[in-house]
């Protein structure tokens, strides 16, 4: 057993538990529920580890490497710690031409990440660009943590950052 | 209504007519204005006589095939010894395209009256809303709206007293656009990769754990609303003149025009009535390059092209384009269209499922050398290159999203060579243009 097998905590217990076996009357099969599974996981911890991906496998009757092969799939699940506040910038063509590259510019400058998909040293922010998030009329549309919004220029970067410590 | 703006005369507001109006969010609220009308409705008719409503009043899917729905109800099988299921697809993704996302967040209820209209006409007990991951806000309207309709007898065992059980259960995606494609929304809900199927067998025969399955796009589903409320002649004379193309159609504007908003218009209405009047028109001092008329995966469309075109399924492709889900994207000439062209190749290449090799390496390599024809190394027969990798990728794989990517690039260049031709000769650079 390696350390990390040591230190992981299960998700599915308690509260934890009690979630996934709500999934399980809204599907005809176990592994159907491993979508809304892998999204407890991590609402509870903020990212998909290897120890959860093997959790995750034990709950549904499934393999680890399975569960791994979907996980990659999905670009929303992080297979690594993120910052505590996860900027995801629209930058697909419909707001491509209405300025989002200045804002991602913006936002690299203003936390401190440097590039993109790079955490800032205070742990605090990770940017990344993020295909269409449908909401082509109100470019640039930014999405942190679950916070969906509209219409960001690069002059409201710095204000709206700090509504993230 | 042209949310986030005022309706605009040319409008017809049926499907949203509510939007920004929060407190036709609730159950009562959605009640008040006729909501649920139309399923109590359906739900005192045999299912195929919903079918035959719908099919008399000549909706079309409105996610982009335009496919006739009551058509397609029609394929599930009347003996439904296998559980029916119904999938509504409201994993909007098509850049241009925001529609749907507005009937999510302020009329959830239009949706789930809709979904349960659909359930009864196809023999289905039990729908999946497939909500795309990063909605995050309409998830939580559209969650709570799924608790107050089981509150209130819209959703669960026995509908409004009908006997008939419909339950709901709202499926989150987890970012991937090819999800929004049937076949990979039915692995995703199954809990696999989203990896599109061959058809046939088609979901009315094999769908969902191998069972009847009819997918249906949110705002598909709206519609069929107000078709079981007030009738299918009166939605089939919404017409402007092409009665193969009947109805409303809510028309996402965006890019460079003054007012980006959701259009809903008759079908028929002039593309020009809705850059030009409903949308504002372009920015001071500018015109308008060109346009891509039904999300981006359908051909580009020159500011020439669109006089004279009509708003519906069969105008579009007249002028050698197609309506899709209708995100129209404007682009004034301030744009690049080699960089947006790239911009959107690389869209397609992110989004591949990596399944056909067409697609895994076509999109990738249309990225590669647009990017190099953009940064100065392009080479003479890149042009050529590209139009020959675009004809291998139409028609050759499993799923569309191969030949949306070329749709784009092929179009492009026939319609602005001049551009790319620019490049090449290194007459242009990237530095030079403003987006």
């Amino acid at each position: 057993m390696s350390a990390t097998d040591i230190a992981y905590r299960p998700v599915f217990v308690g509260d934890g538990k009690a979630k996934l076996e709500a999934l399980f009357p809204k599907y005809p099969t176990r592994m159907s529920c491993l979508l809304p599974a892998l999204w407890l996981v991590q609402e509870a911890r903020g990212w998909i580890s290897e120890p959860a991906i093997a959790e995750v496998a034990g709950v549904l009757e499934l393999t680890p490497a399975y569960v791994k092969g979907v996980v990659t799939f999905y670009t929303m699940y992080h297979t690594h710690p993120v910052g505590r506040h996860f900027i995801q910038v629209c930058t697909t063509s419909p707001c491509n031409i209405c300025g989002a590259e200045d804002v991602v510019k913006a936002f690299l400058q203003h936390t401190g990440c440097g590039e993109l998909g790079n955490t800032s040293p205070d742990g605090r922010f990770t940017i990344i660009e993020v295909e269409c998030l449908g909401a082509c009329g109100f470019a640039t549309p930014v999405l942190i943590n679950d916070d969906f919004i509209e219409g960001v220029t690069p002059e409201r970067v710095a204000g709206i950052l700090q509504g993230y410590k | 209504m042209g949310f986030p703006h005022p309706s605009h005369a040319k409008e017809t507001p049926v499907i949203s007519r509510y939007f920004g109006d929060a407190s036709a969010r609730t159950f009562d609220g959605w009640t008040k204005r006729g909501g649920y009308e139309g399923l109590r409705k359906a739900l005192g008719m045999t299912r195929e006589q919903v079918v035959e409503e719908v099919k008399a009043s000549g909706l079309r899917g409105r996610g982009g095939a335009g496919f006739p729905t009551g058509l397609k109800w029609s394929f599930m099988p009347k003996d439904v010894t296998k559980p029916h299921y119904l999938v509504c697809n409201a994993d909007e993704s098509e850049p241009g395209t925001f529609k749907d996302r507005e009937i999510l967040r302020w009329t959830p209820h239009q949706l789930l009256e809709g979904c349960a209209i659909g359930a009864h006409a196809i023999g289905a007990e039990r729908i999946y809303i497939y909500v795309r991951g990063e909605f995050t806000v309409e998830h939580k309207i559209l969650t709570a709206a799924v608790e107050e309709a089981y509150k209130n007898g819209a959703l669960g065992e026995d509908v409004f007293g009908s006997g008939r059980r419909i339950d709901v259960v709202v499926h989150r995606g987890a970012g991937a656009y090819i999800c929004g494609e049937e076949t990979a929304m039915m692995n995703s809900i199954e809990g696999k990769r989203g990896n599109p199927r061959i058809k046939p067998p088609f979901p009315a025969v094999a769908g969902l754990w191998a069972s009847p399955t009819t997918i249906n796009n949110v705002e598909t589903l709206a519609a069929a609303v107000h078709i079981l409320q007030r009738g299918a002649t009166w939605y089939k004379g919404l017409c402007l003149g092409n009665p193969k193309s009947t109805g409303t159609k809510l028309i996402s504007v965006c890019g460079h025009v003054q007012r980006p908003g959701n259009y809903e218009i008759t079908m028929g209405t002039p593309m020009t009535d809705l850059i030009f009047e409903m949308a504002g028109g372009m920015r001071p001092g500018r015109t308008l390059k060109a346009v891509i008329p039904g999300g981006s995966s359908v051909p580009i469309m020159t500011a020439e092209e669109i006089q004279g075109c009509q708003m519906d399924y069969e105008g579009i492709v007249a002028k050698g384009s197609m309506l899709g889900s209708g995100g129209m994207i404007v682009m004034d000439d301030s744009t690049d269209i080699v960089y947006q062209v790239m911009r959107l190749a690389k869209f397609y290449a992110h989004e591949s499922c990596a399944q056909c090799t067409q697609c895994r390496e076509g999109t990738a390599w249309t990225t590669r050398i647009l990017e190099r024809i953009l940064a100065g190394h392009g080479k003479p027969e890149d042009l050529e290159l590209l139009l020959d990798l675009a004809d291998n990728m139409t028609g050759k794989t499993i799923c569309v999203l191969s030949d949306s990517c070329a749709a784009p690039v092929v179009s492009a260049i026939k319609k602005f060579r001049g551009e790319f031709e620019a490049y090449l000769s290194r007459s242009r650079q990237r530095s030079m243009v403003t987006a």
